[in-house]
This record gives structure tokens, sequence and C-alpha cells, in this order.
């Protein structure tokens, strides 16, 4: 089924959800689409936390509150939300508009896109070890997608944040887990922490000491991980690897899309914050014009300028009736209305 | 003052330093591939580097937030620190540092 709407934004940060709402005042719809499974982008993943003290009238906020408040802000305009996907493909129909596809195969036709995409979708970093391409969705798991492949295999989980504690306290039910981390503290919930100190105390989850310094393939669907704990080394051969070093942002598909980059950043207008492509913008830390600054405030700005050339595309006929949101009481019904 | 980066094809190059720049701000601001993905509040492990040893005794030691942080990065050692949570100063006039794998 193909969902149809006027914009589709794609990246939930602070710029994208501001968006919702400079759309939403001129009565284009929106649908979201995130790589993450929740909302907020760097604010939430990186930093929910950590207080962020230039948000006009905000003396201080956390990442985490923005994000719910944007939410909130968002909610009188019934934005739809698709996470945990990214965009795979977009294509330009006859009618004009854009038909576009995410990695669960979701359809959504759309009259603009909007590209708030900060530094790209968050993907789980990588291990900087060459030649092991060929292993990685084999015997390296960067994620565990189904579970179903890991009963009763040997296992080698690597980190100390909640990813890696979760796995292995889930994991142990199931298959020889062993938990190697750097040292003896985590950074995950003291509950999978305890948990997790509990099973290994059980013998349920063997813990060690260490870091992974290379990866052999045997041949045989299984792997020789050799690991270091200062100089010690030792080598463990598994059935499956799962390192869980946090995620990274990556333009991905993006980048294929044809439109003008500037290393790796979107080229925009600065009067509507339209891409090389018509009826394609950027808003945010994915664009770039000259003397761009990567603030979250910038992004709020641009995403009421480009709003406005959106409503051109959604509304080729209408009149554009700039309206402020203290006196106009259409809008102040809107508003209020949940 | 000048601070000494090697990257992580072995090149080494001489960077002029301020005081008023972290690491990790004086590498990325010579135009130096490194990542800095939060910006540079402690929220990553991308600008992940290690001192020269001789250089170690000199630099405020290593909080929580950044220990912690050390956890994501690659082949942490006893000399890997995050170059944005040190402040450039003139006791570090001449640091030797090199970019972590990434």
């Amino acid at each position: 089924m193909i969902e149809k709407t006027d914009v589709v934004i794609i990246g939930a940060g602070p710029v994208g959800l501001f968006a919702i709402f400079e759309l939403g005042l001129l009565n284009i719809s929106c649908h979201v689409i995130d790589n993450l499974d929740k909302p907020g982008g760097q604010c939430a993943e990186l930093y929910p936390e950590k207080p962020i003290y230039d948000i006009p009238s905000r003396v201080s906020i956390s990442g985490q509150e923005l994000t719910d408040d944007l939410l909130e802000q968002a909610k009188p305009f019934k934005p739809v939300y698709h996470l945990s996907q990214q965009v795979e493909k977009i294509e330009k129909l006859e009618s004009g508009e854009w038909l576009i596809i995410t990695s669960v195969n979701k359809s959504i036709k759309a009259k603009c896109i909007v590209i708030a995409a900060g530094a790209g979708s968050f993907v789980p970093r990588k291990l900087p070890i060459s030649d092991i391409a060929h292993l990685e969705e084999k015997n390296i798991l960067y994620a565990v997608r189904n579970k179903s492949i890991l009963e009763g295999k040997k296992l080698l989980i690597v980190g100390g944040g909640d990813s890696a504690l979760d796995w292995t306290n889930e994991l142990s039910k199931t298959s020889n887990v062993t938990l190697m981390h750097r040292r003896k503290e985590f950074k995950a919930s003291p509950d999978s922490v305890s948990k997790m100190l509990e099973l290994e105390k059980n013998k349920k989850v063997n813990f060690l000491l260490g870091q992974i310094k290379g990866i052999e393939d045997l041949k045989n669907d299984k792997i020789k991980v050799i690991t270091k704990n200062n100089e010690e080394i030792e080598n463990f051969e598994v059935d499956y690897l799962l390192p869980f070093f946090g995620l990274k942002m990556e333009l991905g598909p993006i980048a294929n899309w044809g439109l003008n980059l500037d290393e790796n950043l979107i080229k925009v207008d600065t009067e509507k914050f339209e891409t090389s492509v018509p009826s394609i913008f950027a808003i945010g830390d994915i664009n770039t014009y000259p003397g761009k600054l990567k603030l979250i405030l910038s992004g709020f700005h641009e995403a009421a300028l480009m709003a406005q050339e959106c409503f051109k595309y959604c509304y080729p006929d209408k009149k554009n009736i700039f309206r402020y949101t203290t006196s106009s009481k259409e809008l102040q019904k809107k508003l209020t209305s949940i | 003052m000048k601070i000494s980066v090697t990257d992580r094809d072995g090149n080494k190059q001489i960077l002029e330093a301020d005081n008023n720049s972290t690491l990790m701000e004086i590498i990325r601001d010579e135009g130096i591939d490194i990542e800095a993905a939060c910006g540079g509040c402690c929220a990553c492990a991308t600008c992940h580097v290690y001192i020269d040893n001789k250089w170690m005794h000199k630099l405020d030691p290593i909080d929580d937030d950044e220990e912690s942080m050390l956890d994501q990065a690659f082949d942490v050692k006893k000399n890997s620190r995050l170059s944005c949570q040190i402040q450039m100063n003139d006791e570090l006039d001449g640091l030797e540092l090199e970019l972590a794998p990434e």
C-alpha cells in the first residue's frame, strides 16, 4: 500500500521535528522517516543528558527535553513517524510527485522531500580491521536481526554499553556467551550490569578483560578472534563475534540522489533552502551555504523559510497569506486542538 | 606553539596551536581527517588519539566521562585520550600525538 502525504521529512532530529510545526502552520501534512528507533536524532542518541545553552529563551535544556518539547509542539499537526528505517530510494513520478521507498519497503507518495538528516543516519560502528568485509554479516554481526541462528553457538560479545550487556544477558539463555570489555566497568544501565555479573557468578556467562586485535577466517564457518589484554594475547575460536561500539553517522543513499554536494553536505540557496533538484529541500546540519553555522537555531530558521516554498508545491493555486500564531484565530484553534 | 600529529597513514604534520583551542579543534581545523562527530562534547569517541608517552604526565588526568566514552573506541591503550577533552596550553607546546584507527 502506498501512503500519501504532502511532505516527507527525512530525519527526526530537532530540525526535522520543528519542520513539522512550520509546515503544519501552512496546512501541510508530513510523514517523518528516521533510522533510529526513536525521534530526537543526535540530541536523543548522542547527548540526551547534556545541557544545550543556545536555544533561544531556554537558559539550559537537555537533548532529551528539547526533543520531548519539539514532539509536543508538533503534535497538533498529527505527523506520521516511520522509525527504524532508512530512505533507500526516491523516484520522480509523472505526476510530479515523489515516491519514497524505505529499507523496510514502505512506500510513500509526497509533493516535496525535506532532508533534515544531520550528519547522516546512525549505523553501527564497524571494526577498523582490514580484510574482514567478507565475514561481516556472516560471522561478525553488528546487530542481531535473527536470534535463532545464534542458538547453541559460541559467541564473543564485545563492548560495555547497553547493547553489549543486554545481548549478553539475553543470548546467554540459549548460547555459549563470552563478554569481552577493556575494563570491568560498564556504561550500561545498572540493572543490566548486575544481571550480567550475576550470570557470570553462576557461570552462565564468561567475562574476559581485553580488546580485539585481529580476526582470522578459519574457513569452517568459524573465526579466530585474537584478543589482547595489555601484553597478553589470547585466541578465541567462535561461531559469531558481536562487536557493539556504538553508532556512527553516514550519509548513506542520499549521496546517490543526484543532488549537488560539497564534501558530503547538500548545497542549498539561502532563500528557500532548496537543493539543486526542485522540490527537494535540505535543512539543518546536512546543508551548506556561504556563512553556514551548524546550530540548531539556524536549522529552525531554515525550516521556516523552506515551509514557505513548500507551500507553493503543495498548494499551487492558493495564495499563502502570512499569519502570526499570536493573531490568527484559525492557527490558534489548530494549535490548541489537542 | 606547535603540536605534531601523525595521521593514520603515518604522515607527520606540524600544526600551529593556540591556547584557545582543544587538540581536536586544532587537528580538525587544519583539515586533517578526524571525525569528531559530536562536535567536542565528549559524547562519542571519534576524536580518539594516542598521546606520545613522554607528554602524558603533562595532561590533566582523564575523567570518568572521557574514560567511559573510550569504551566505544577501538584499540584503546594506556596513552589513549579523546582529543576534544584536552585544552591546549603553554605546557603542551611541542606535544606529539597519533590518530587512532577508525
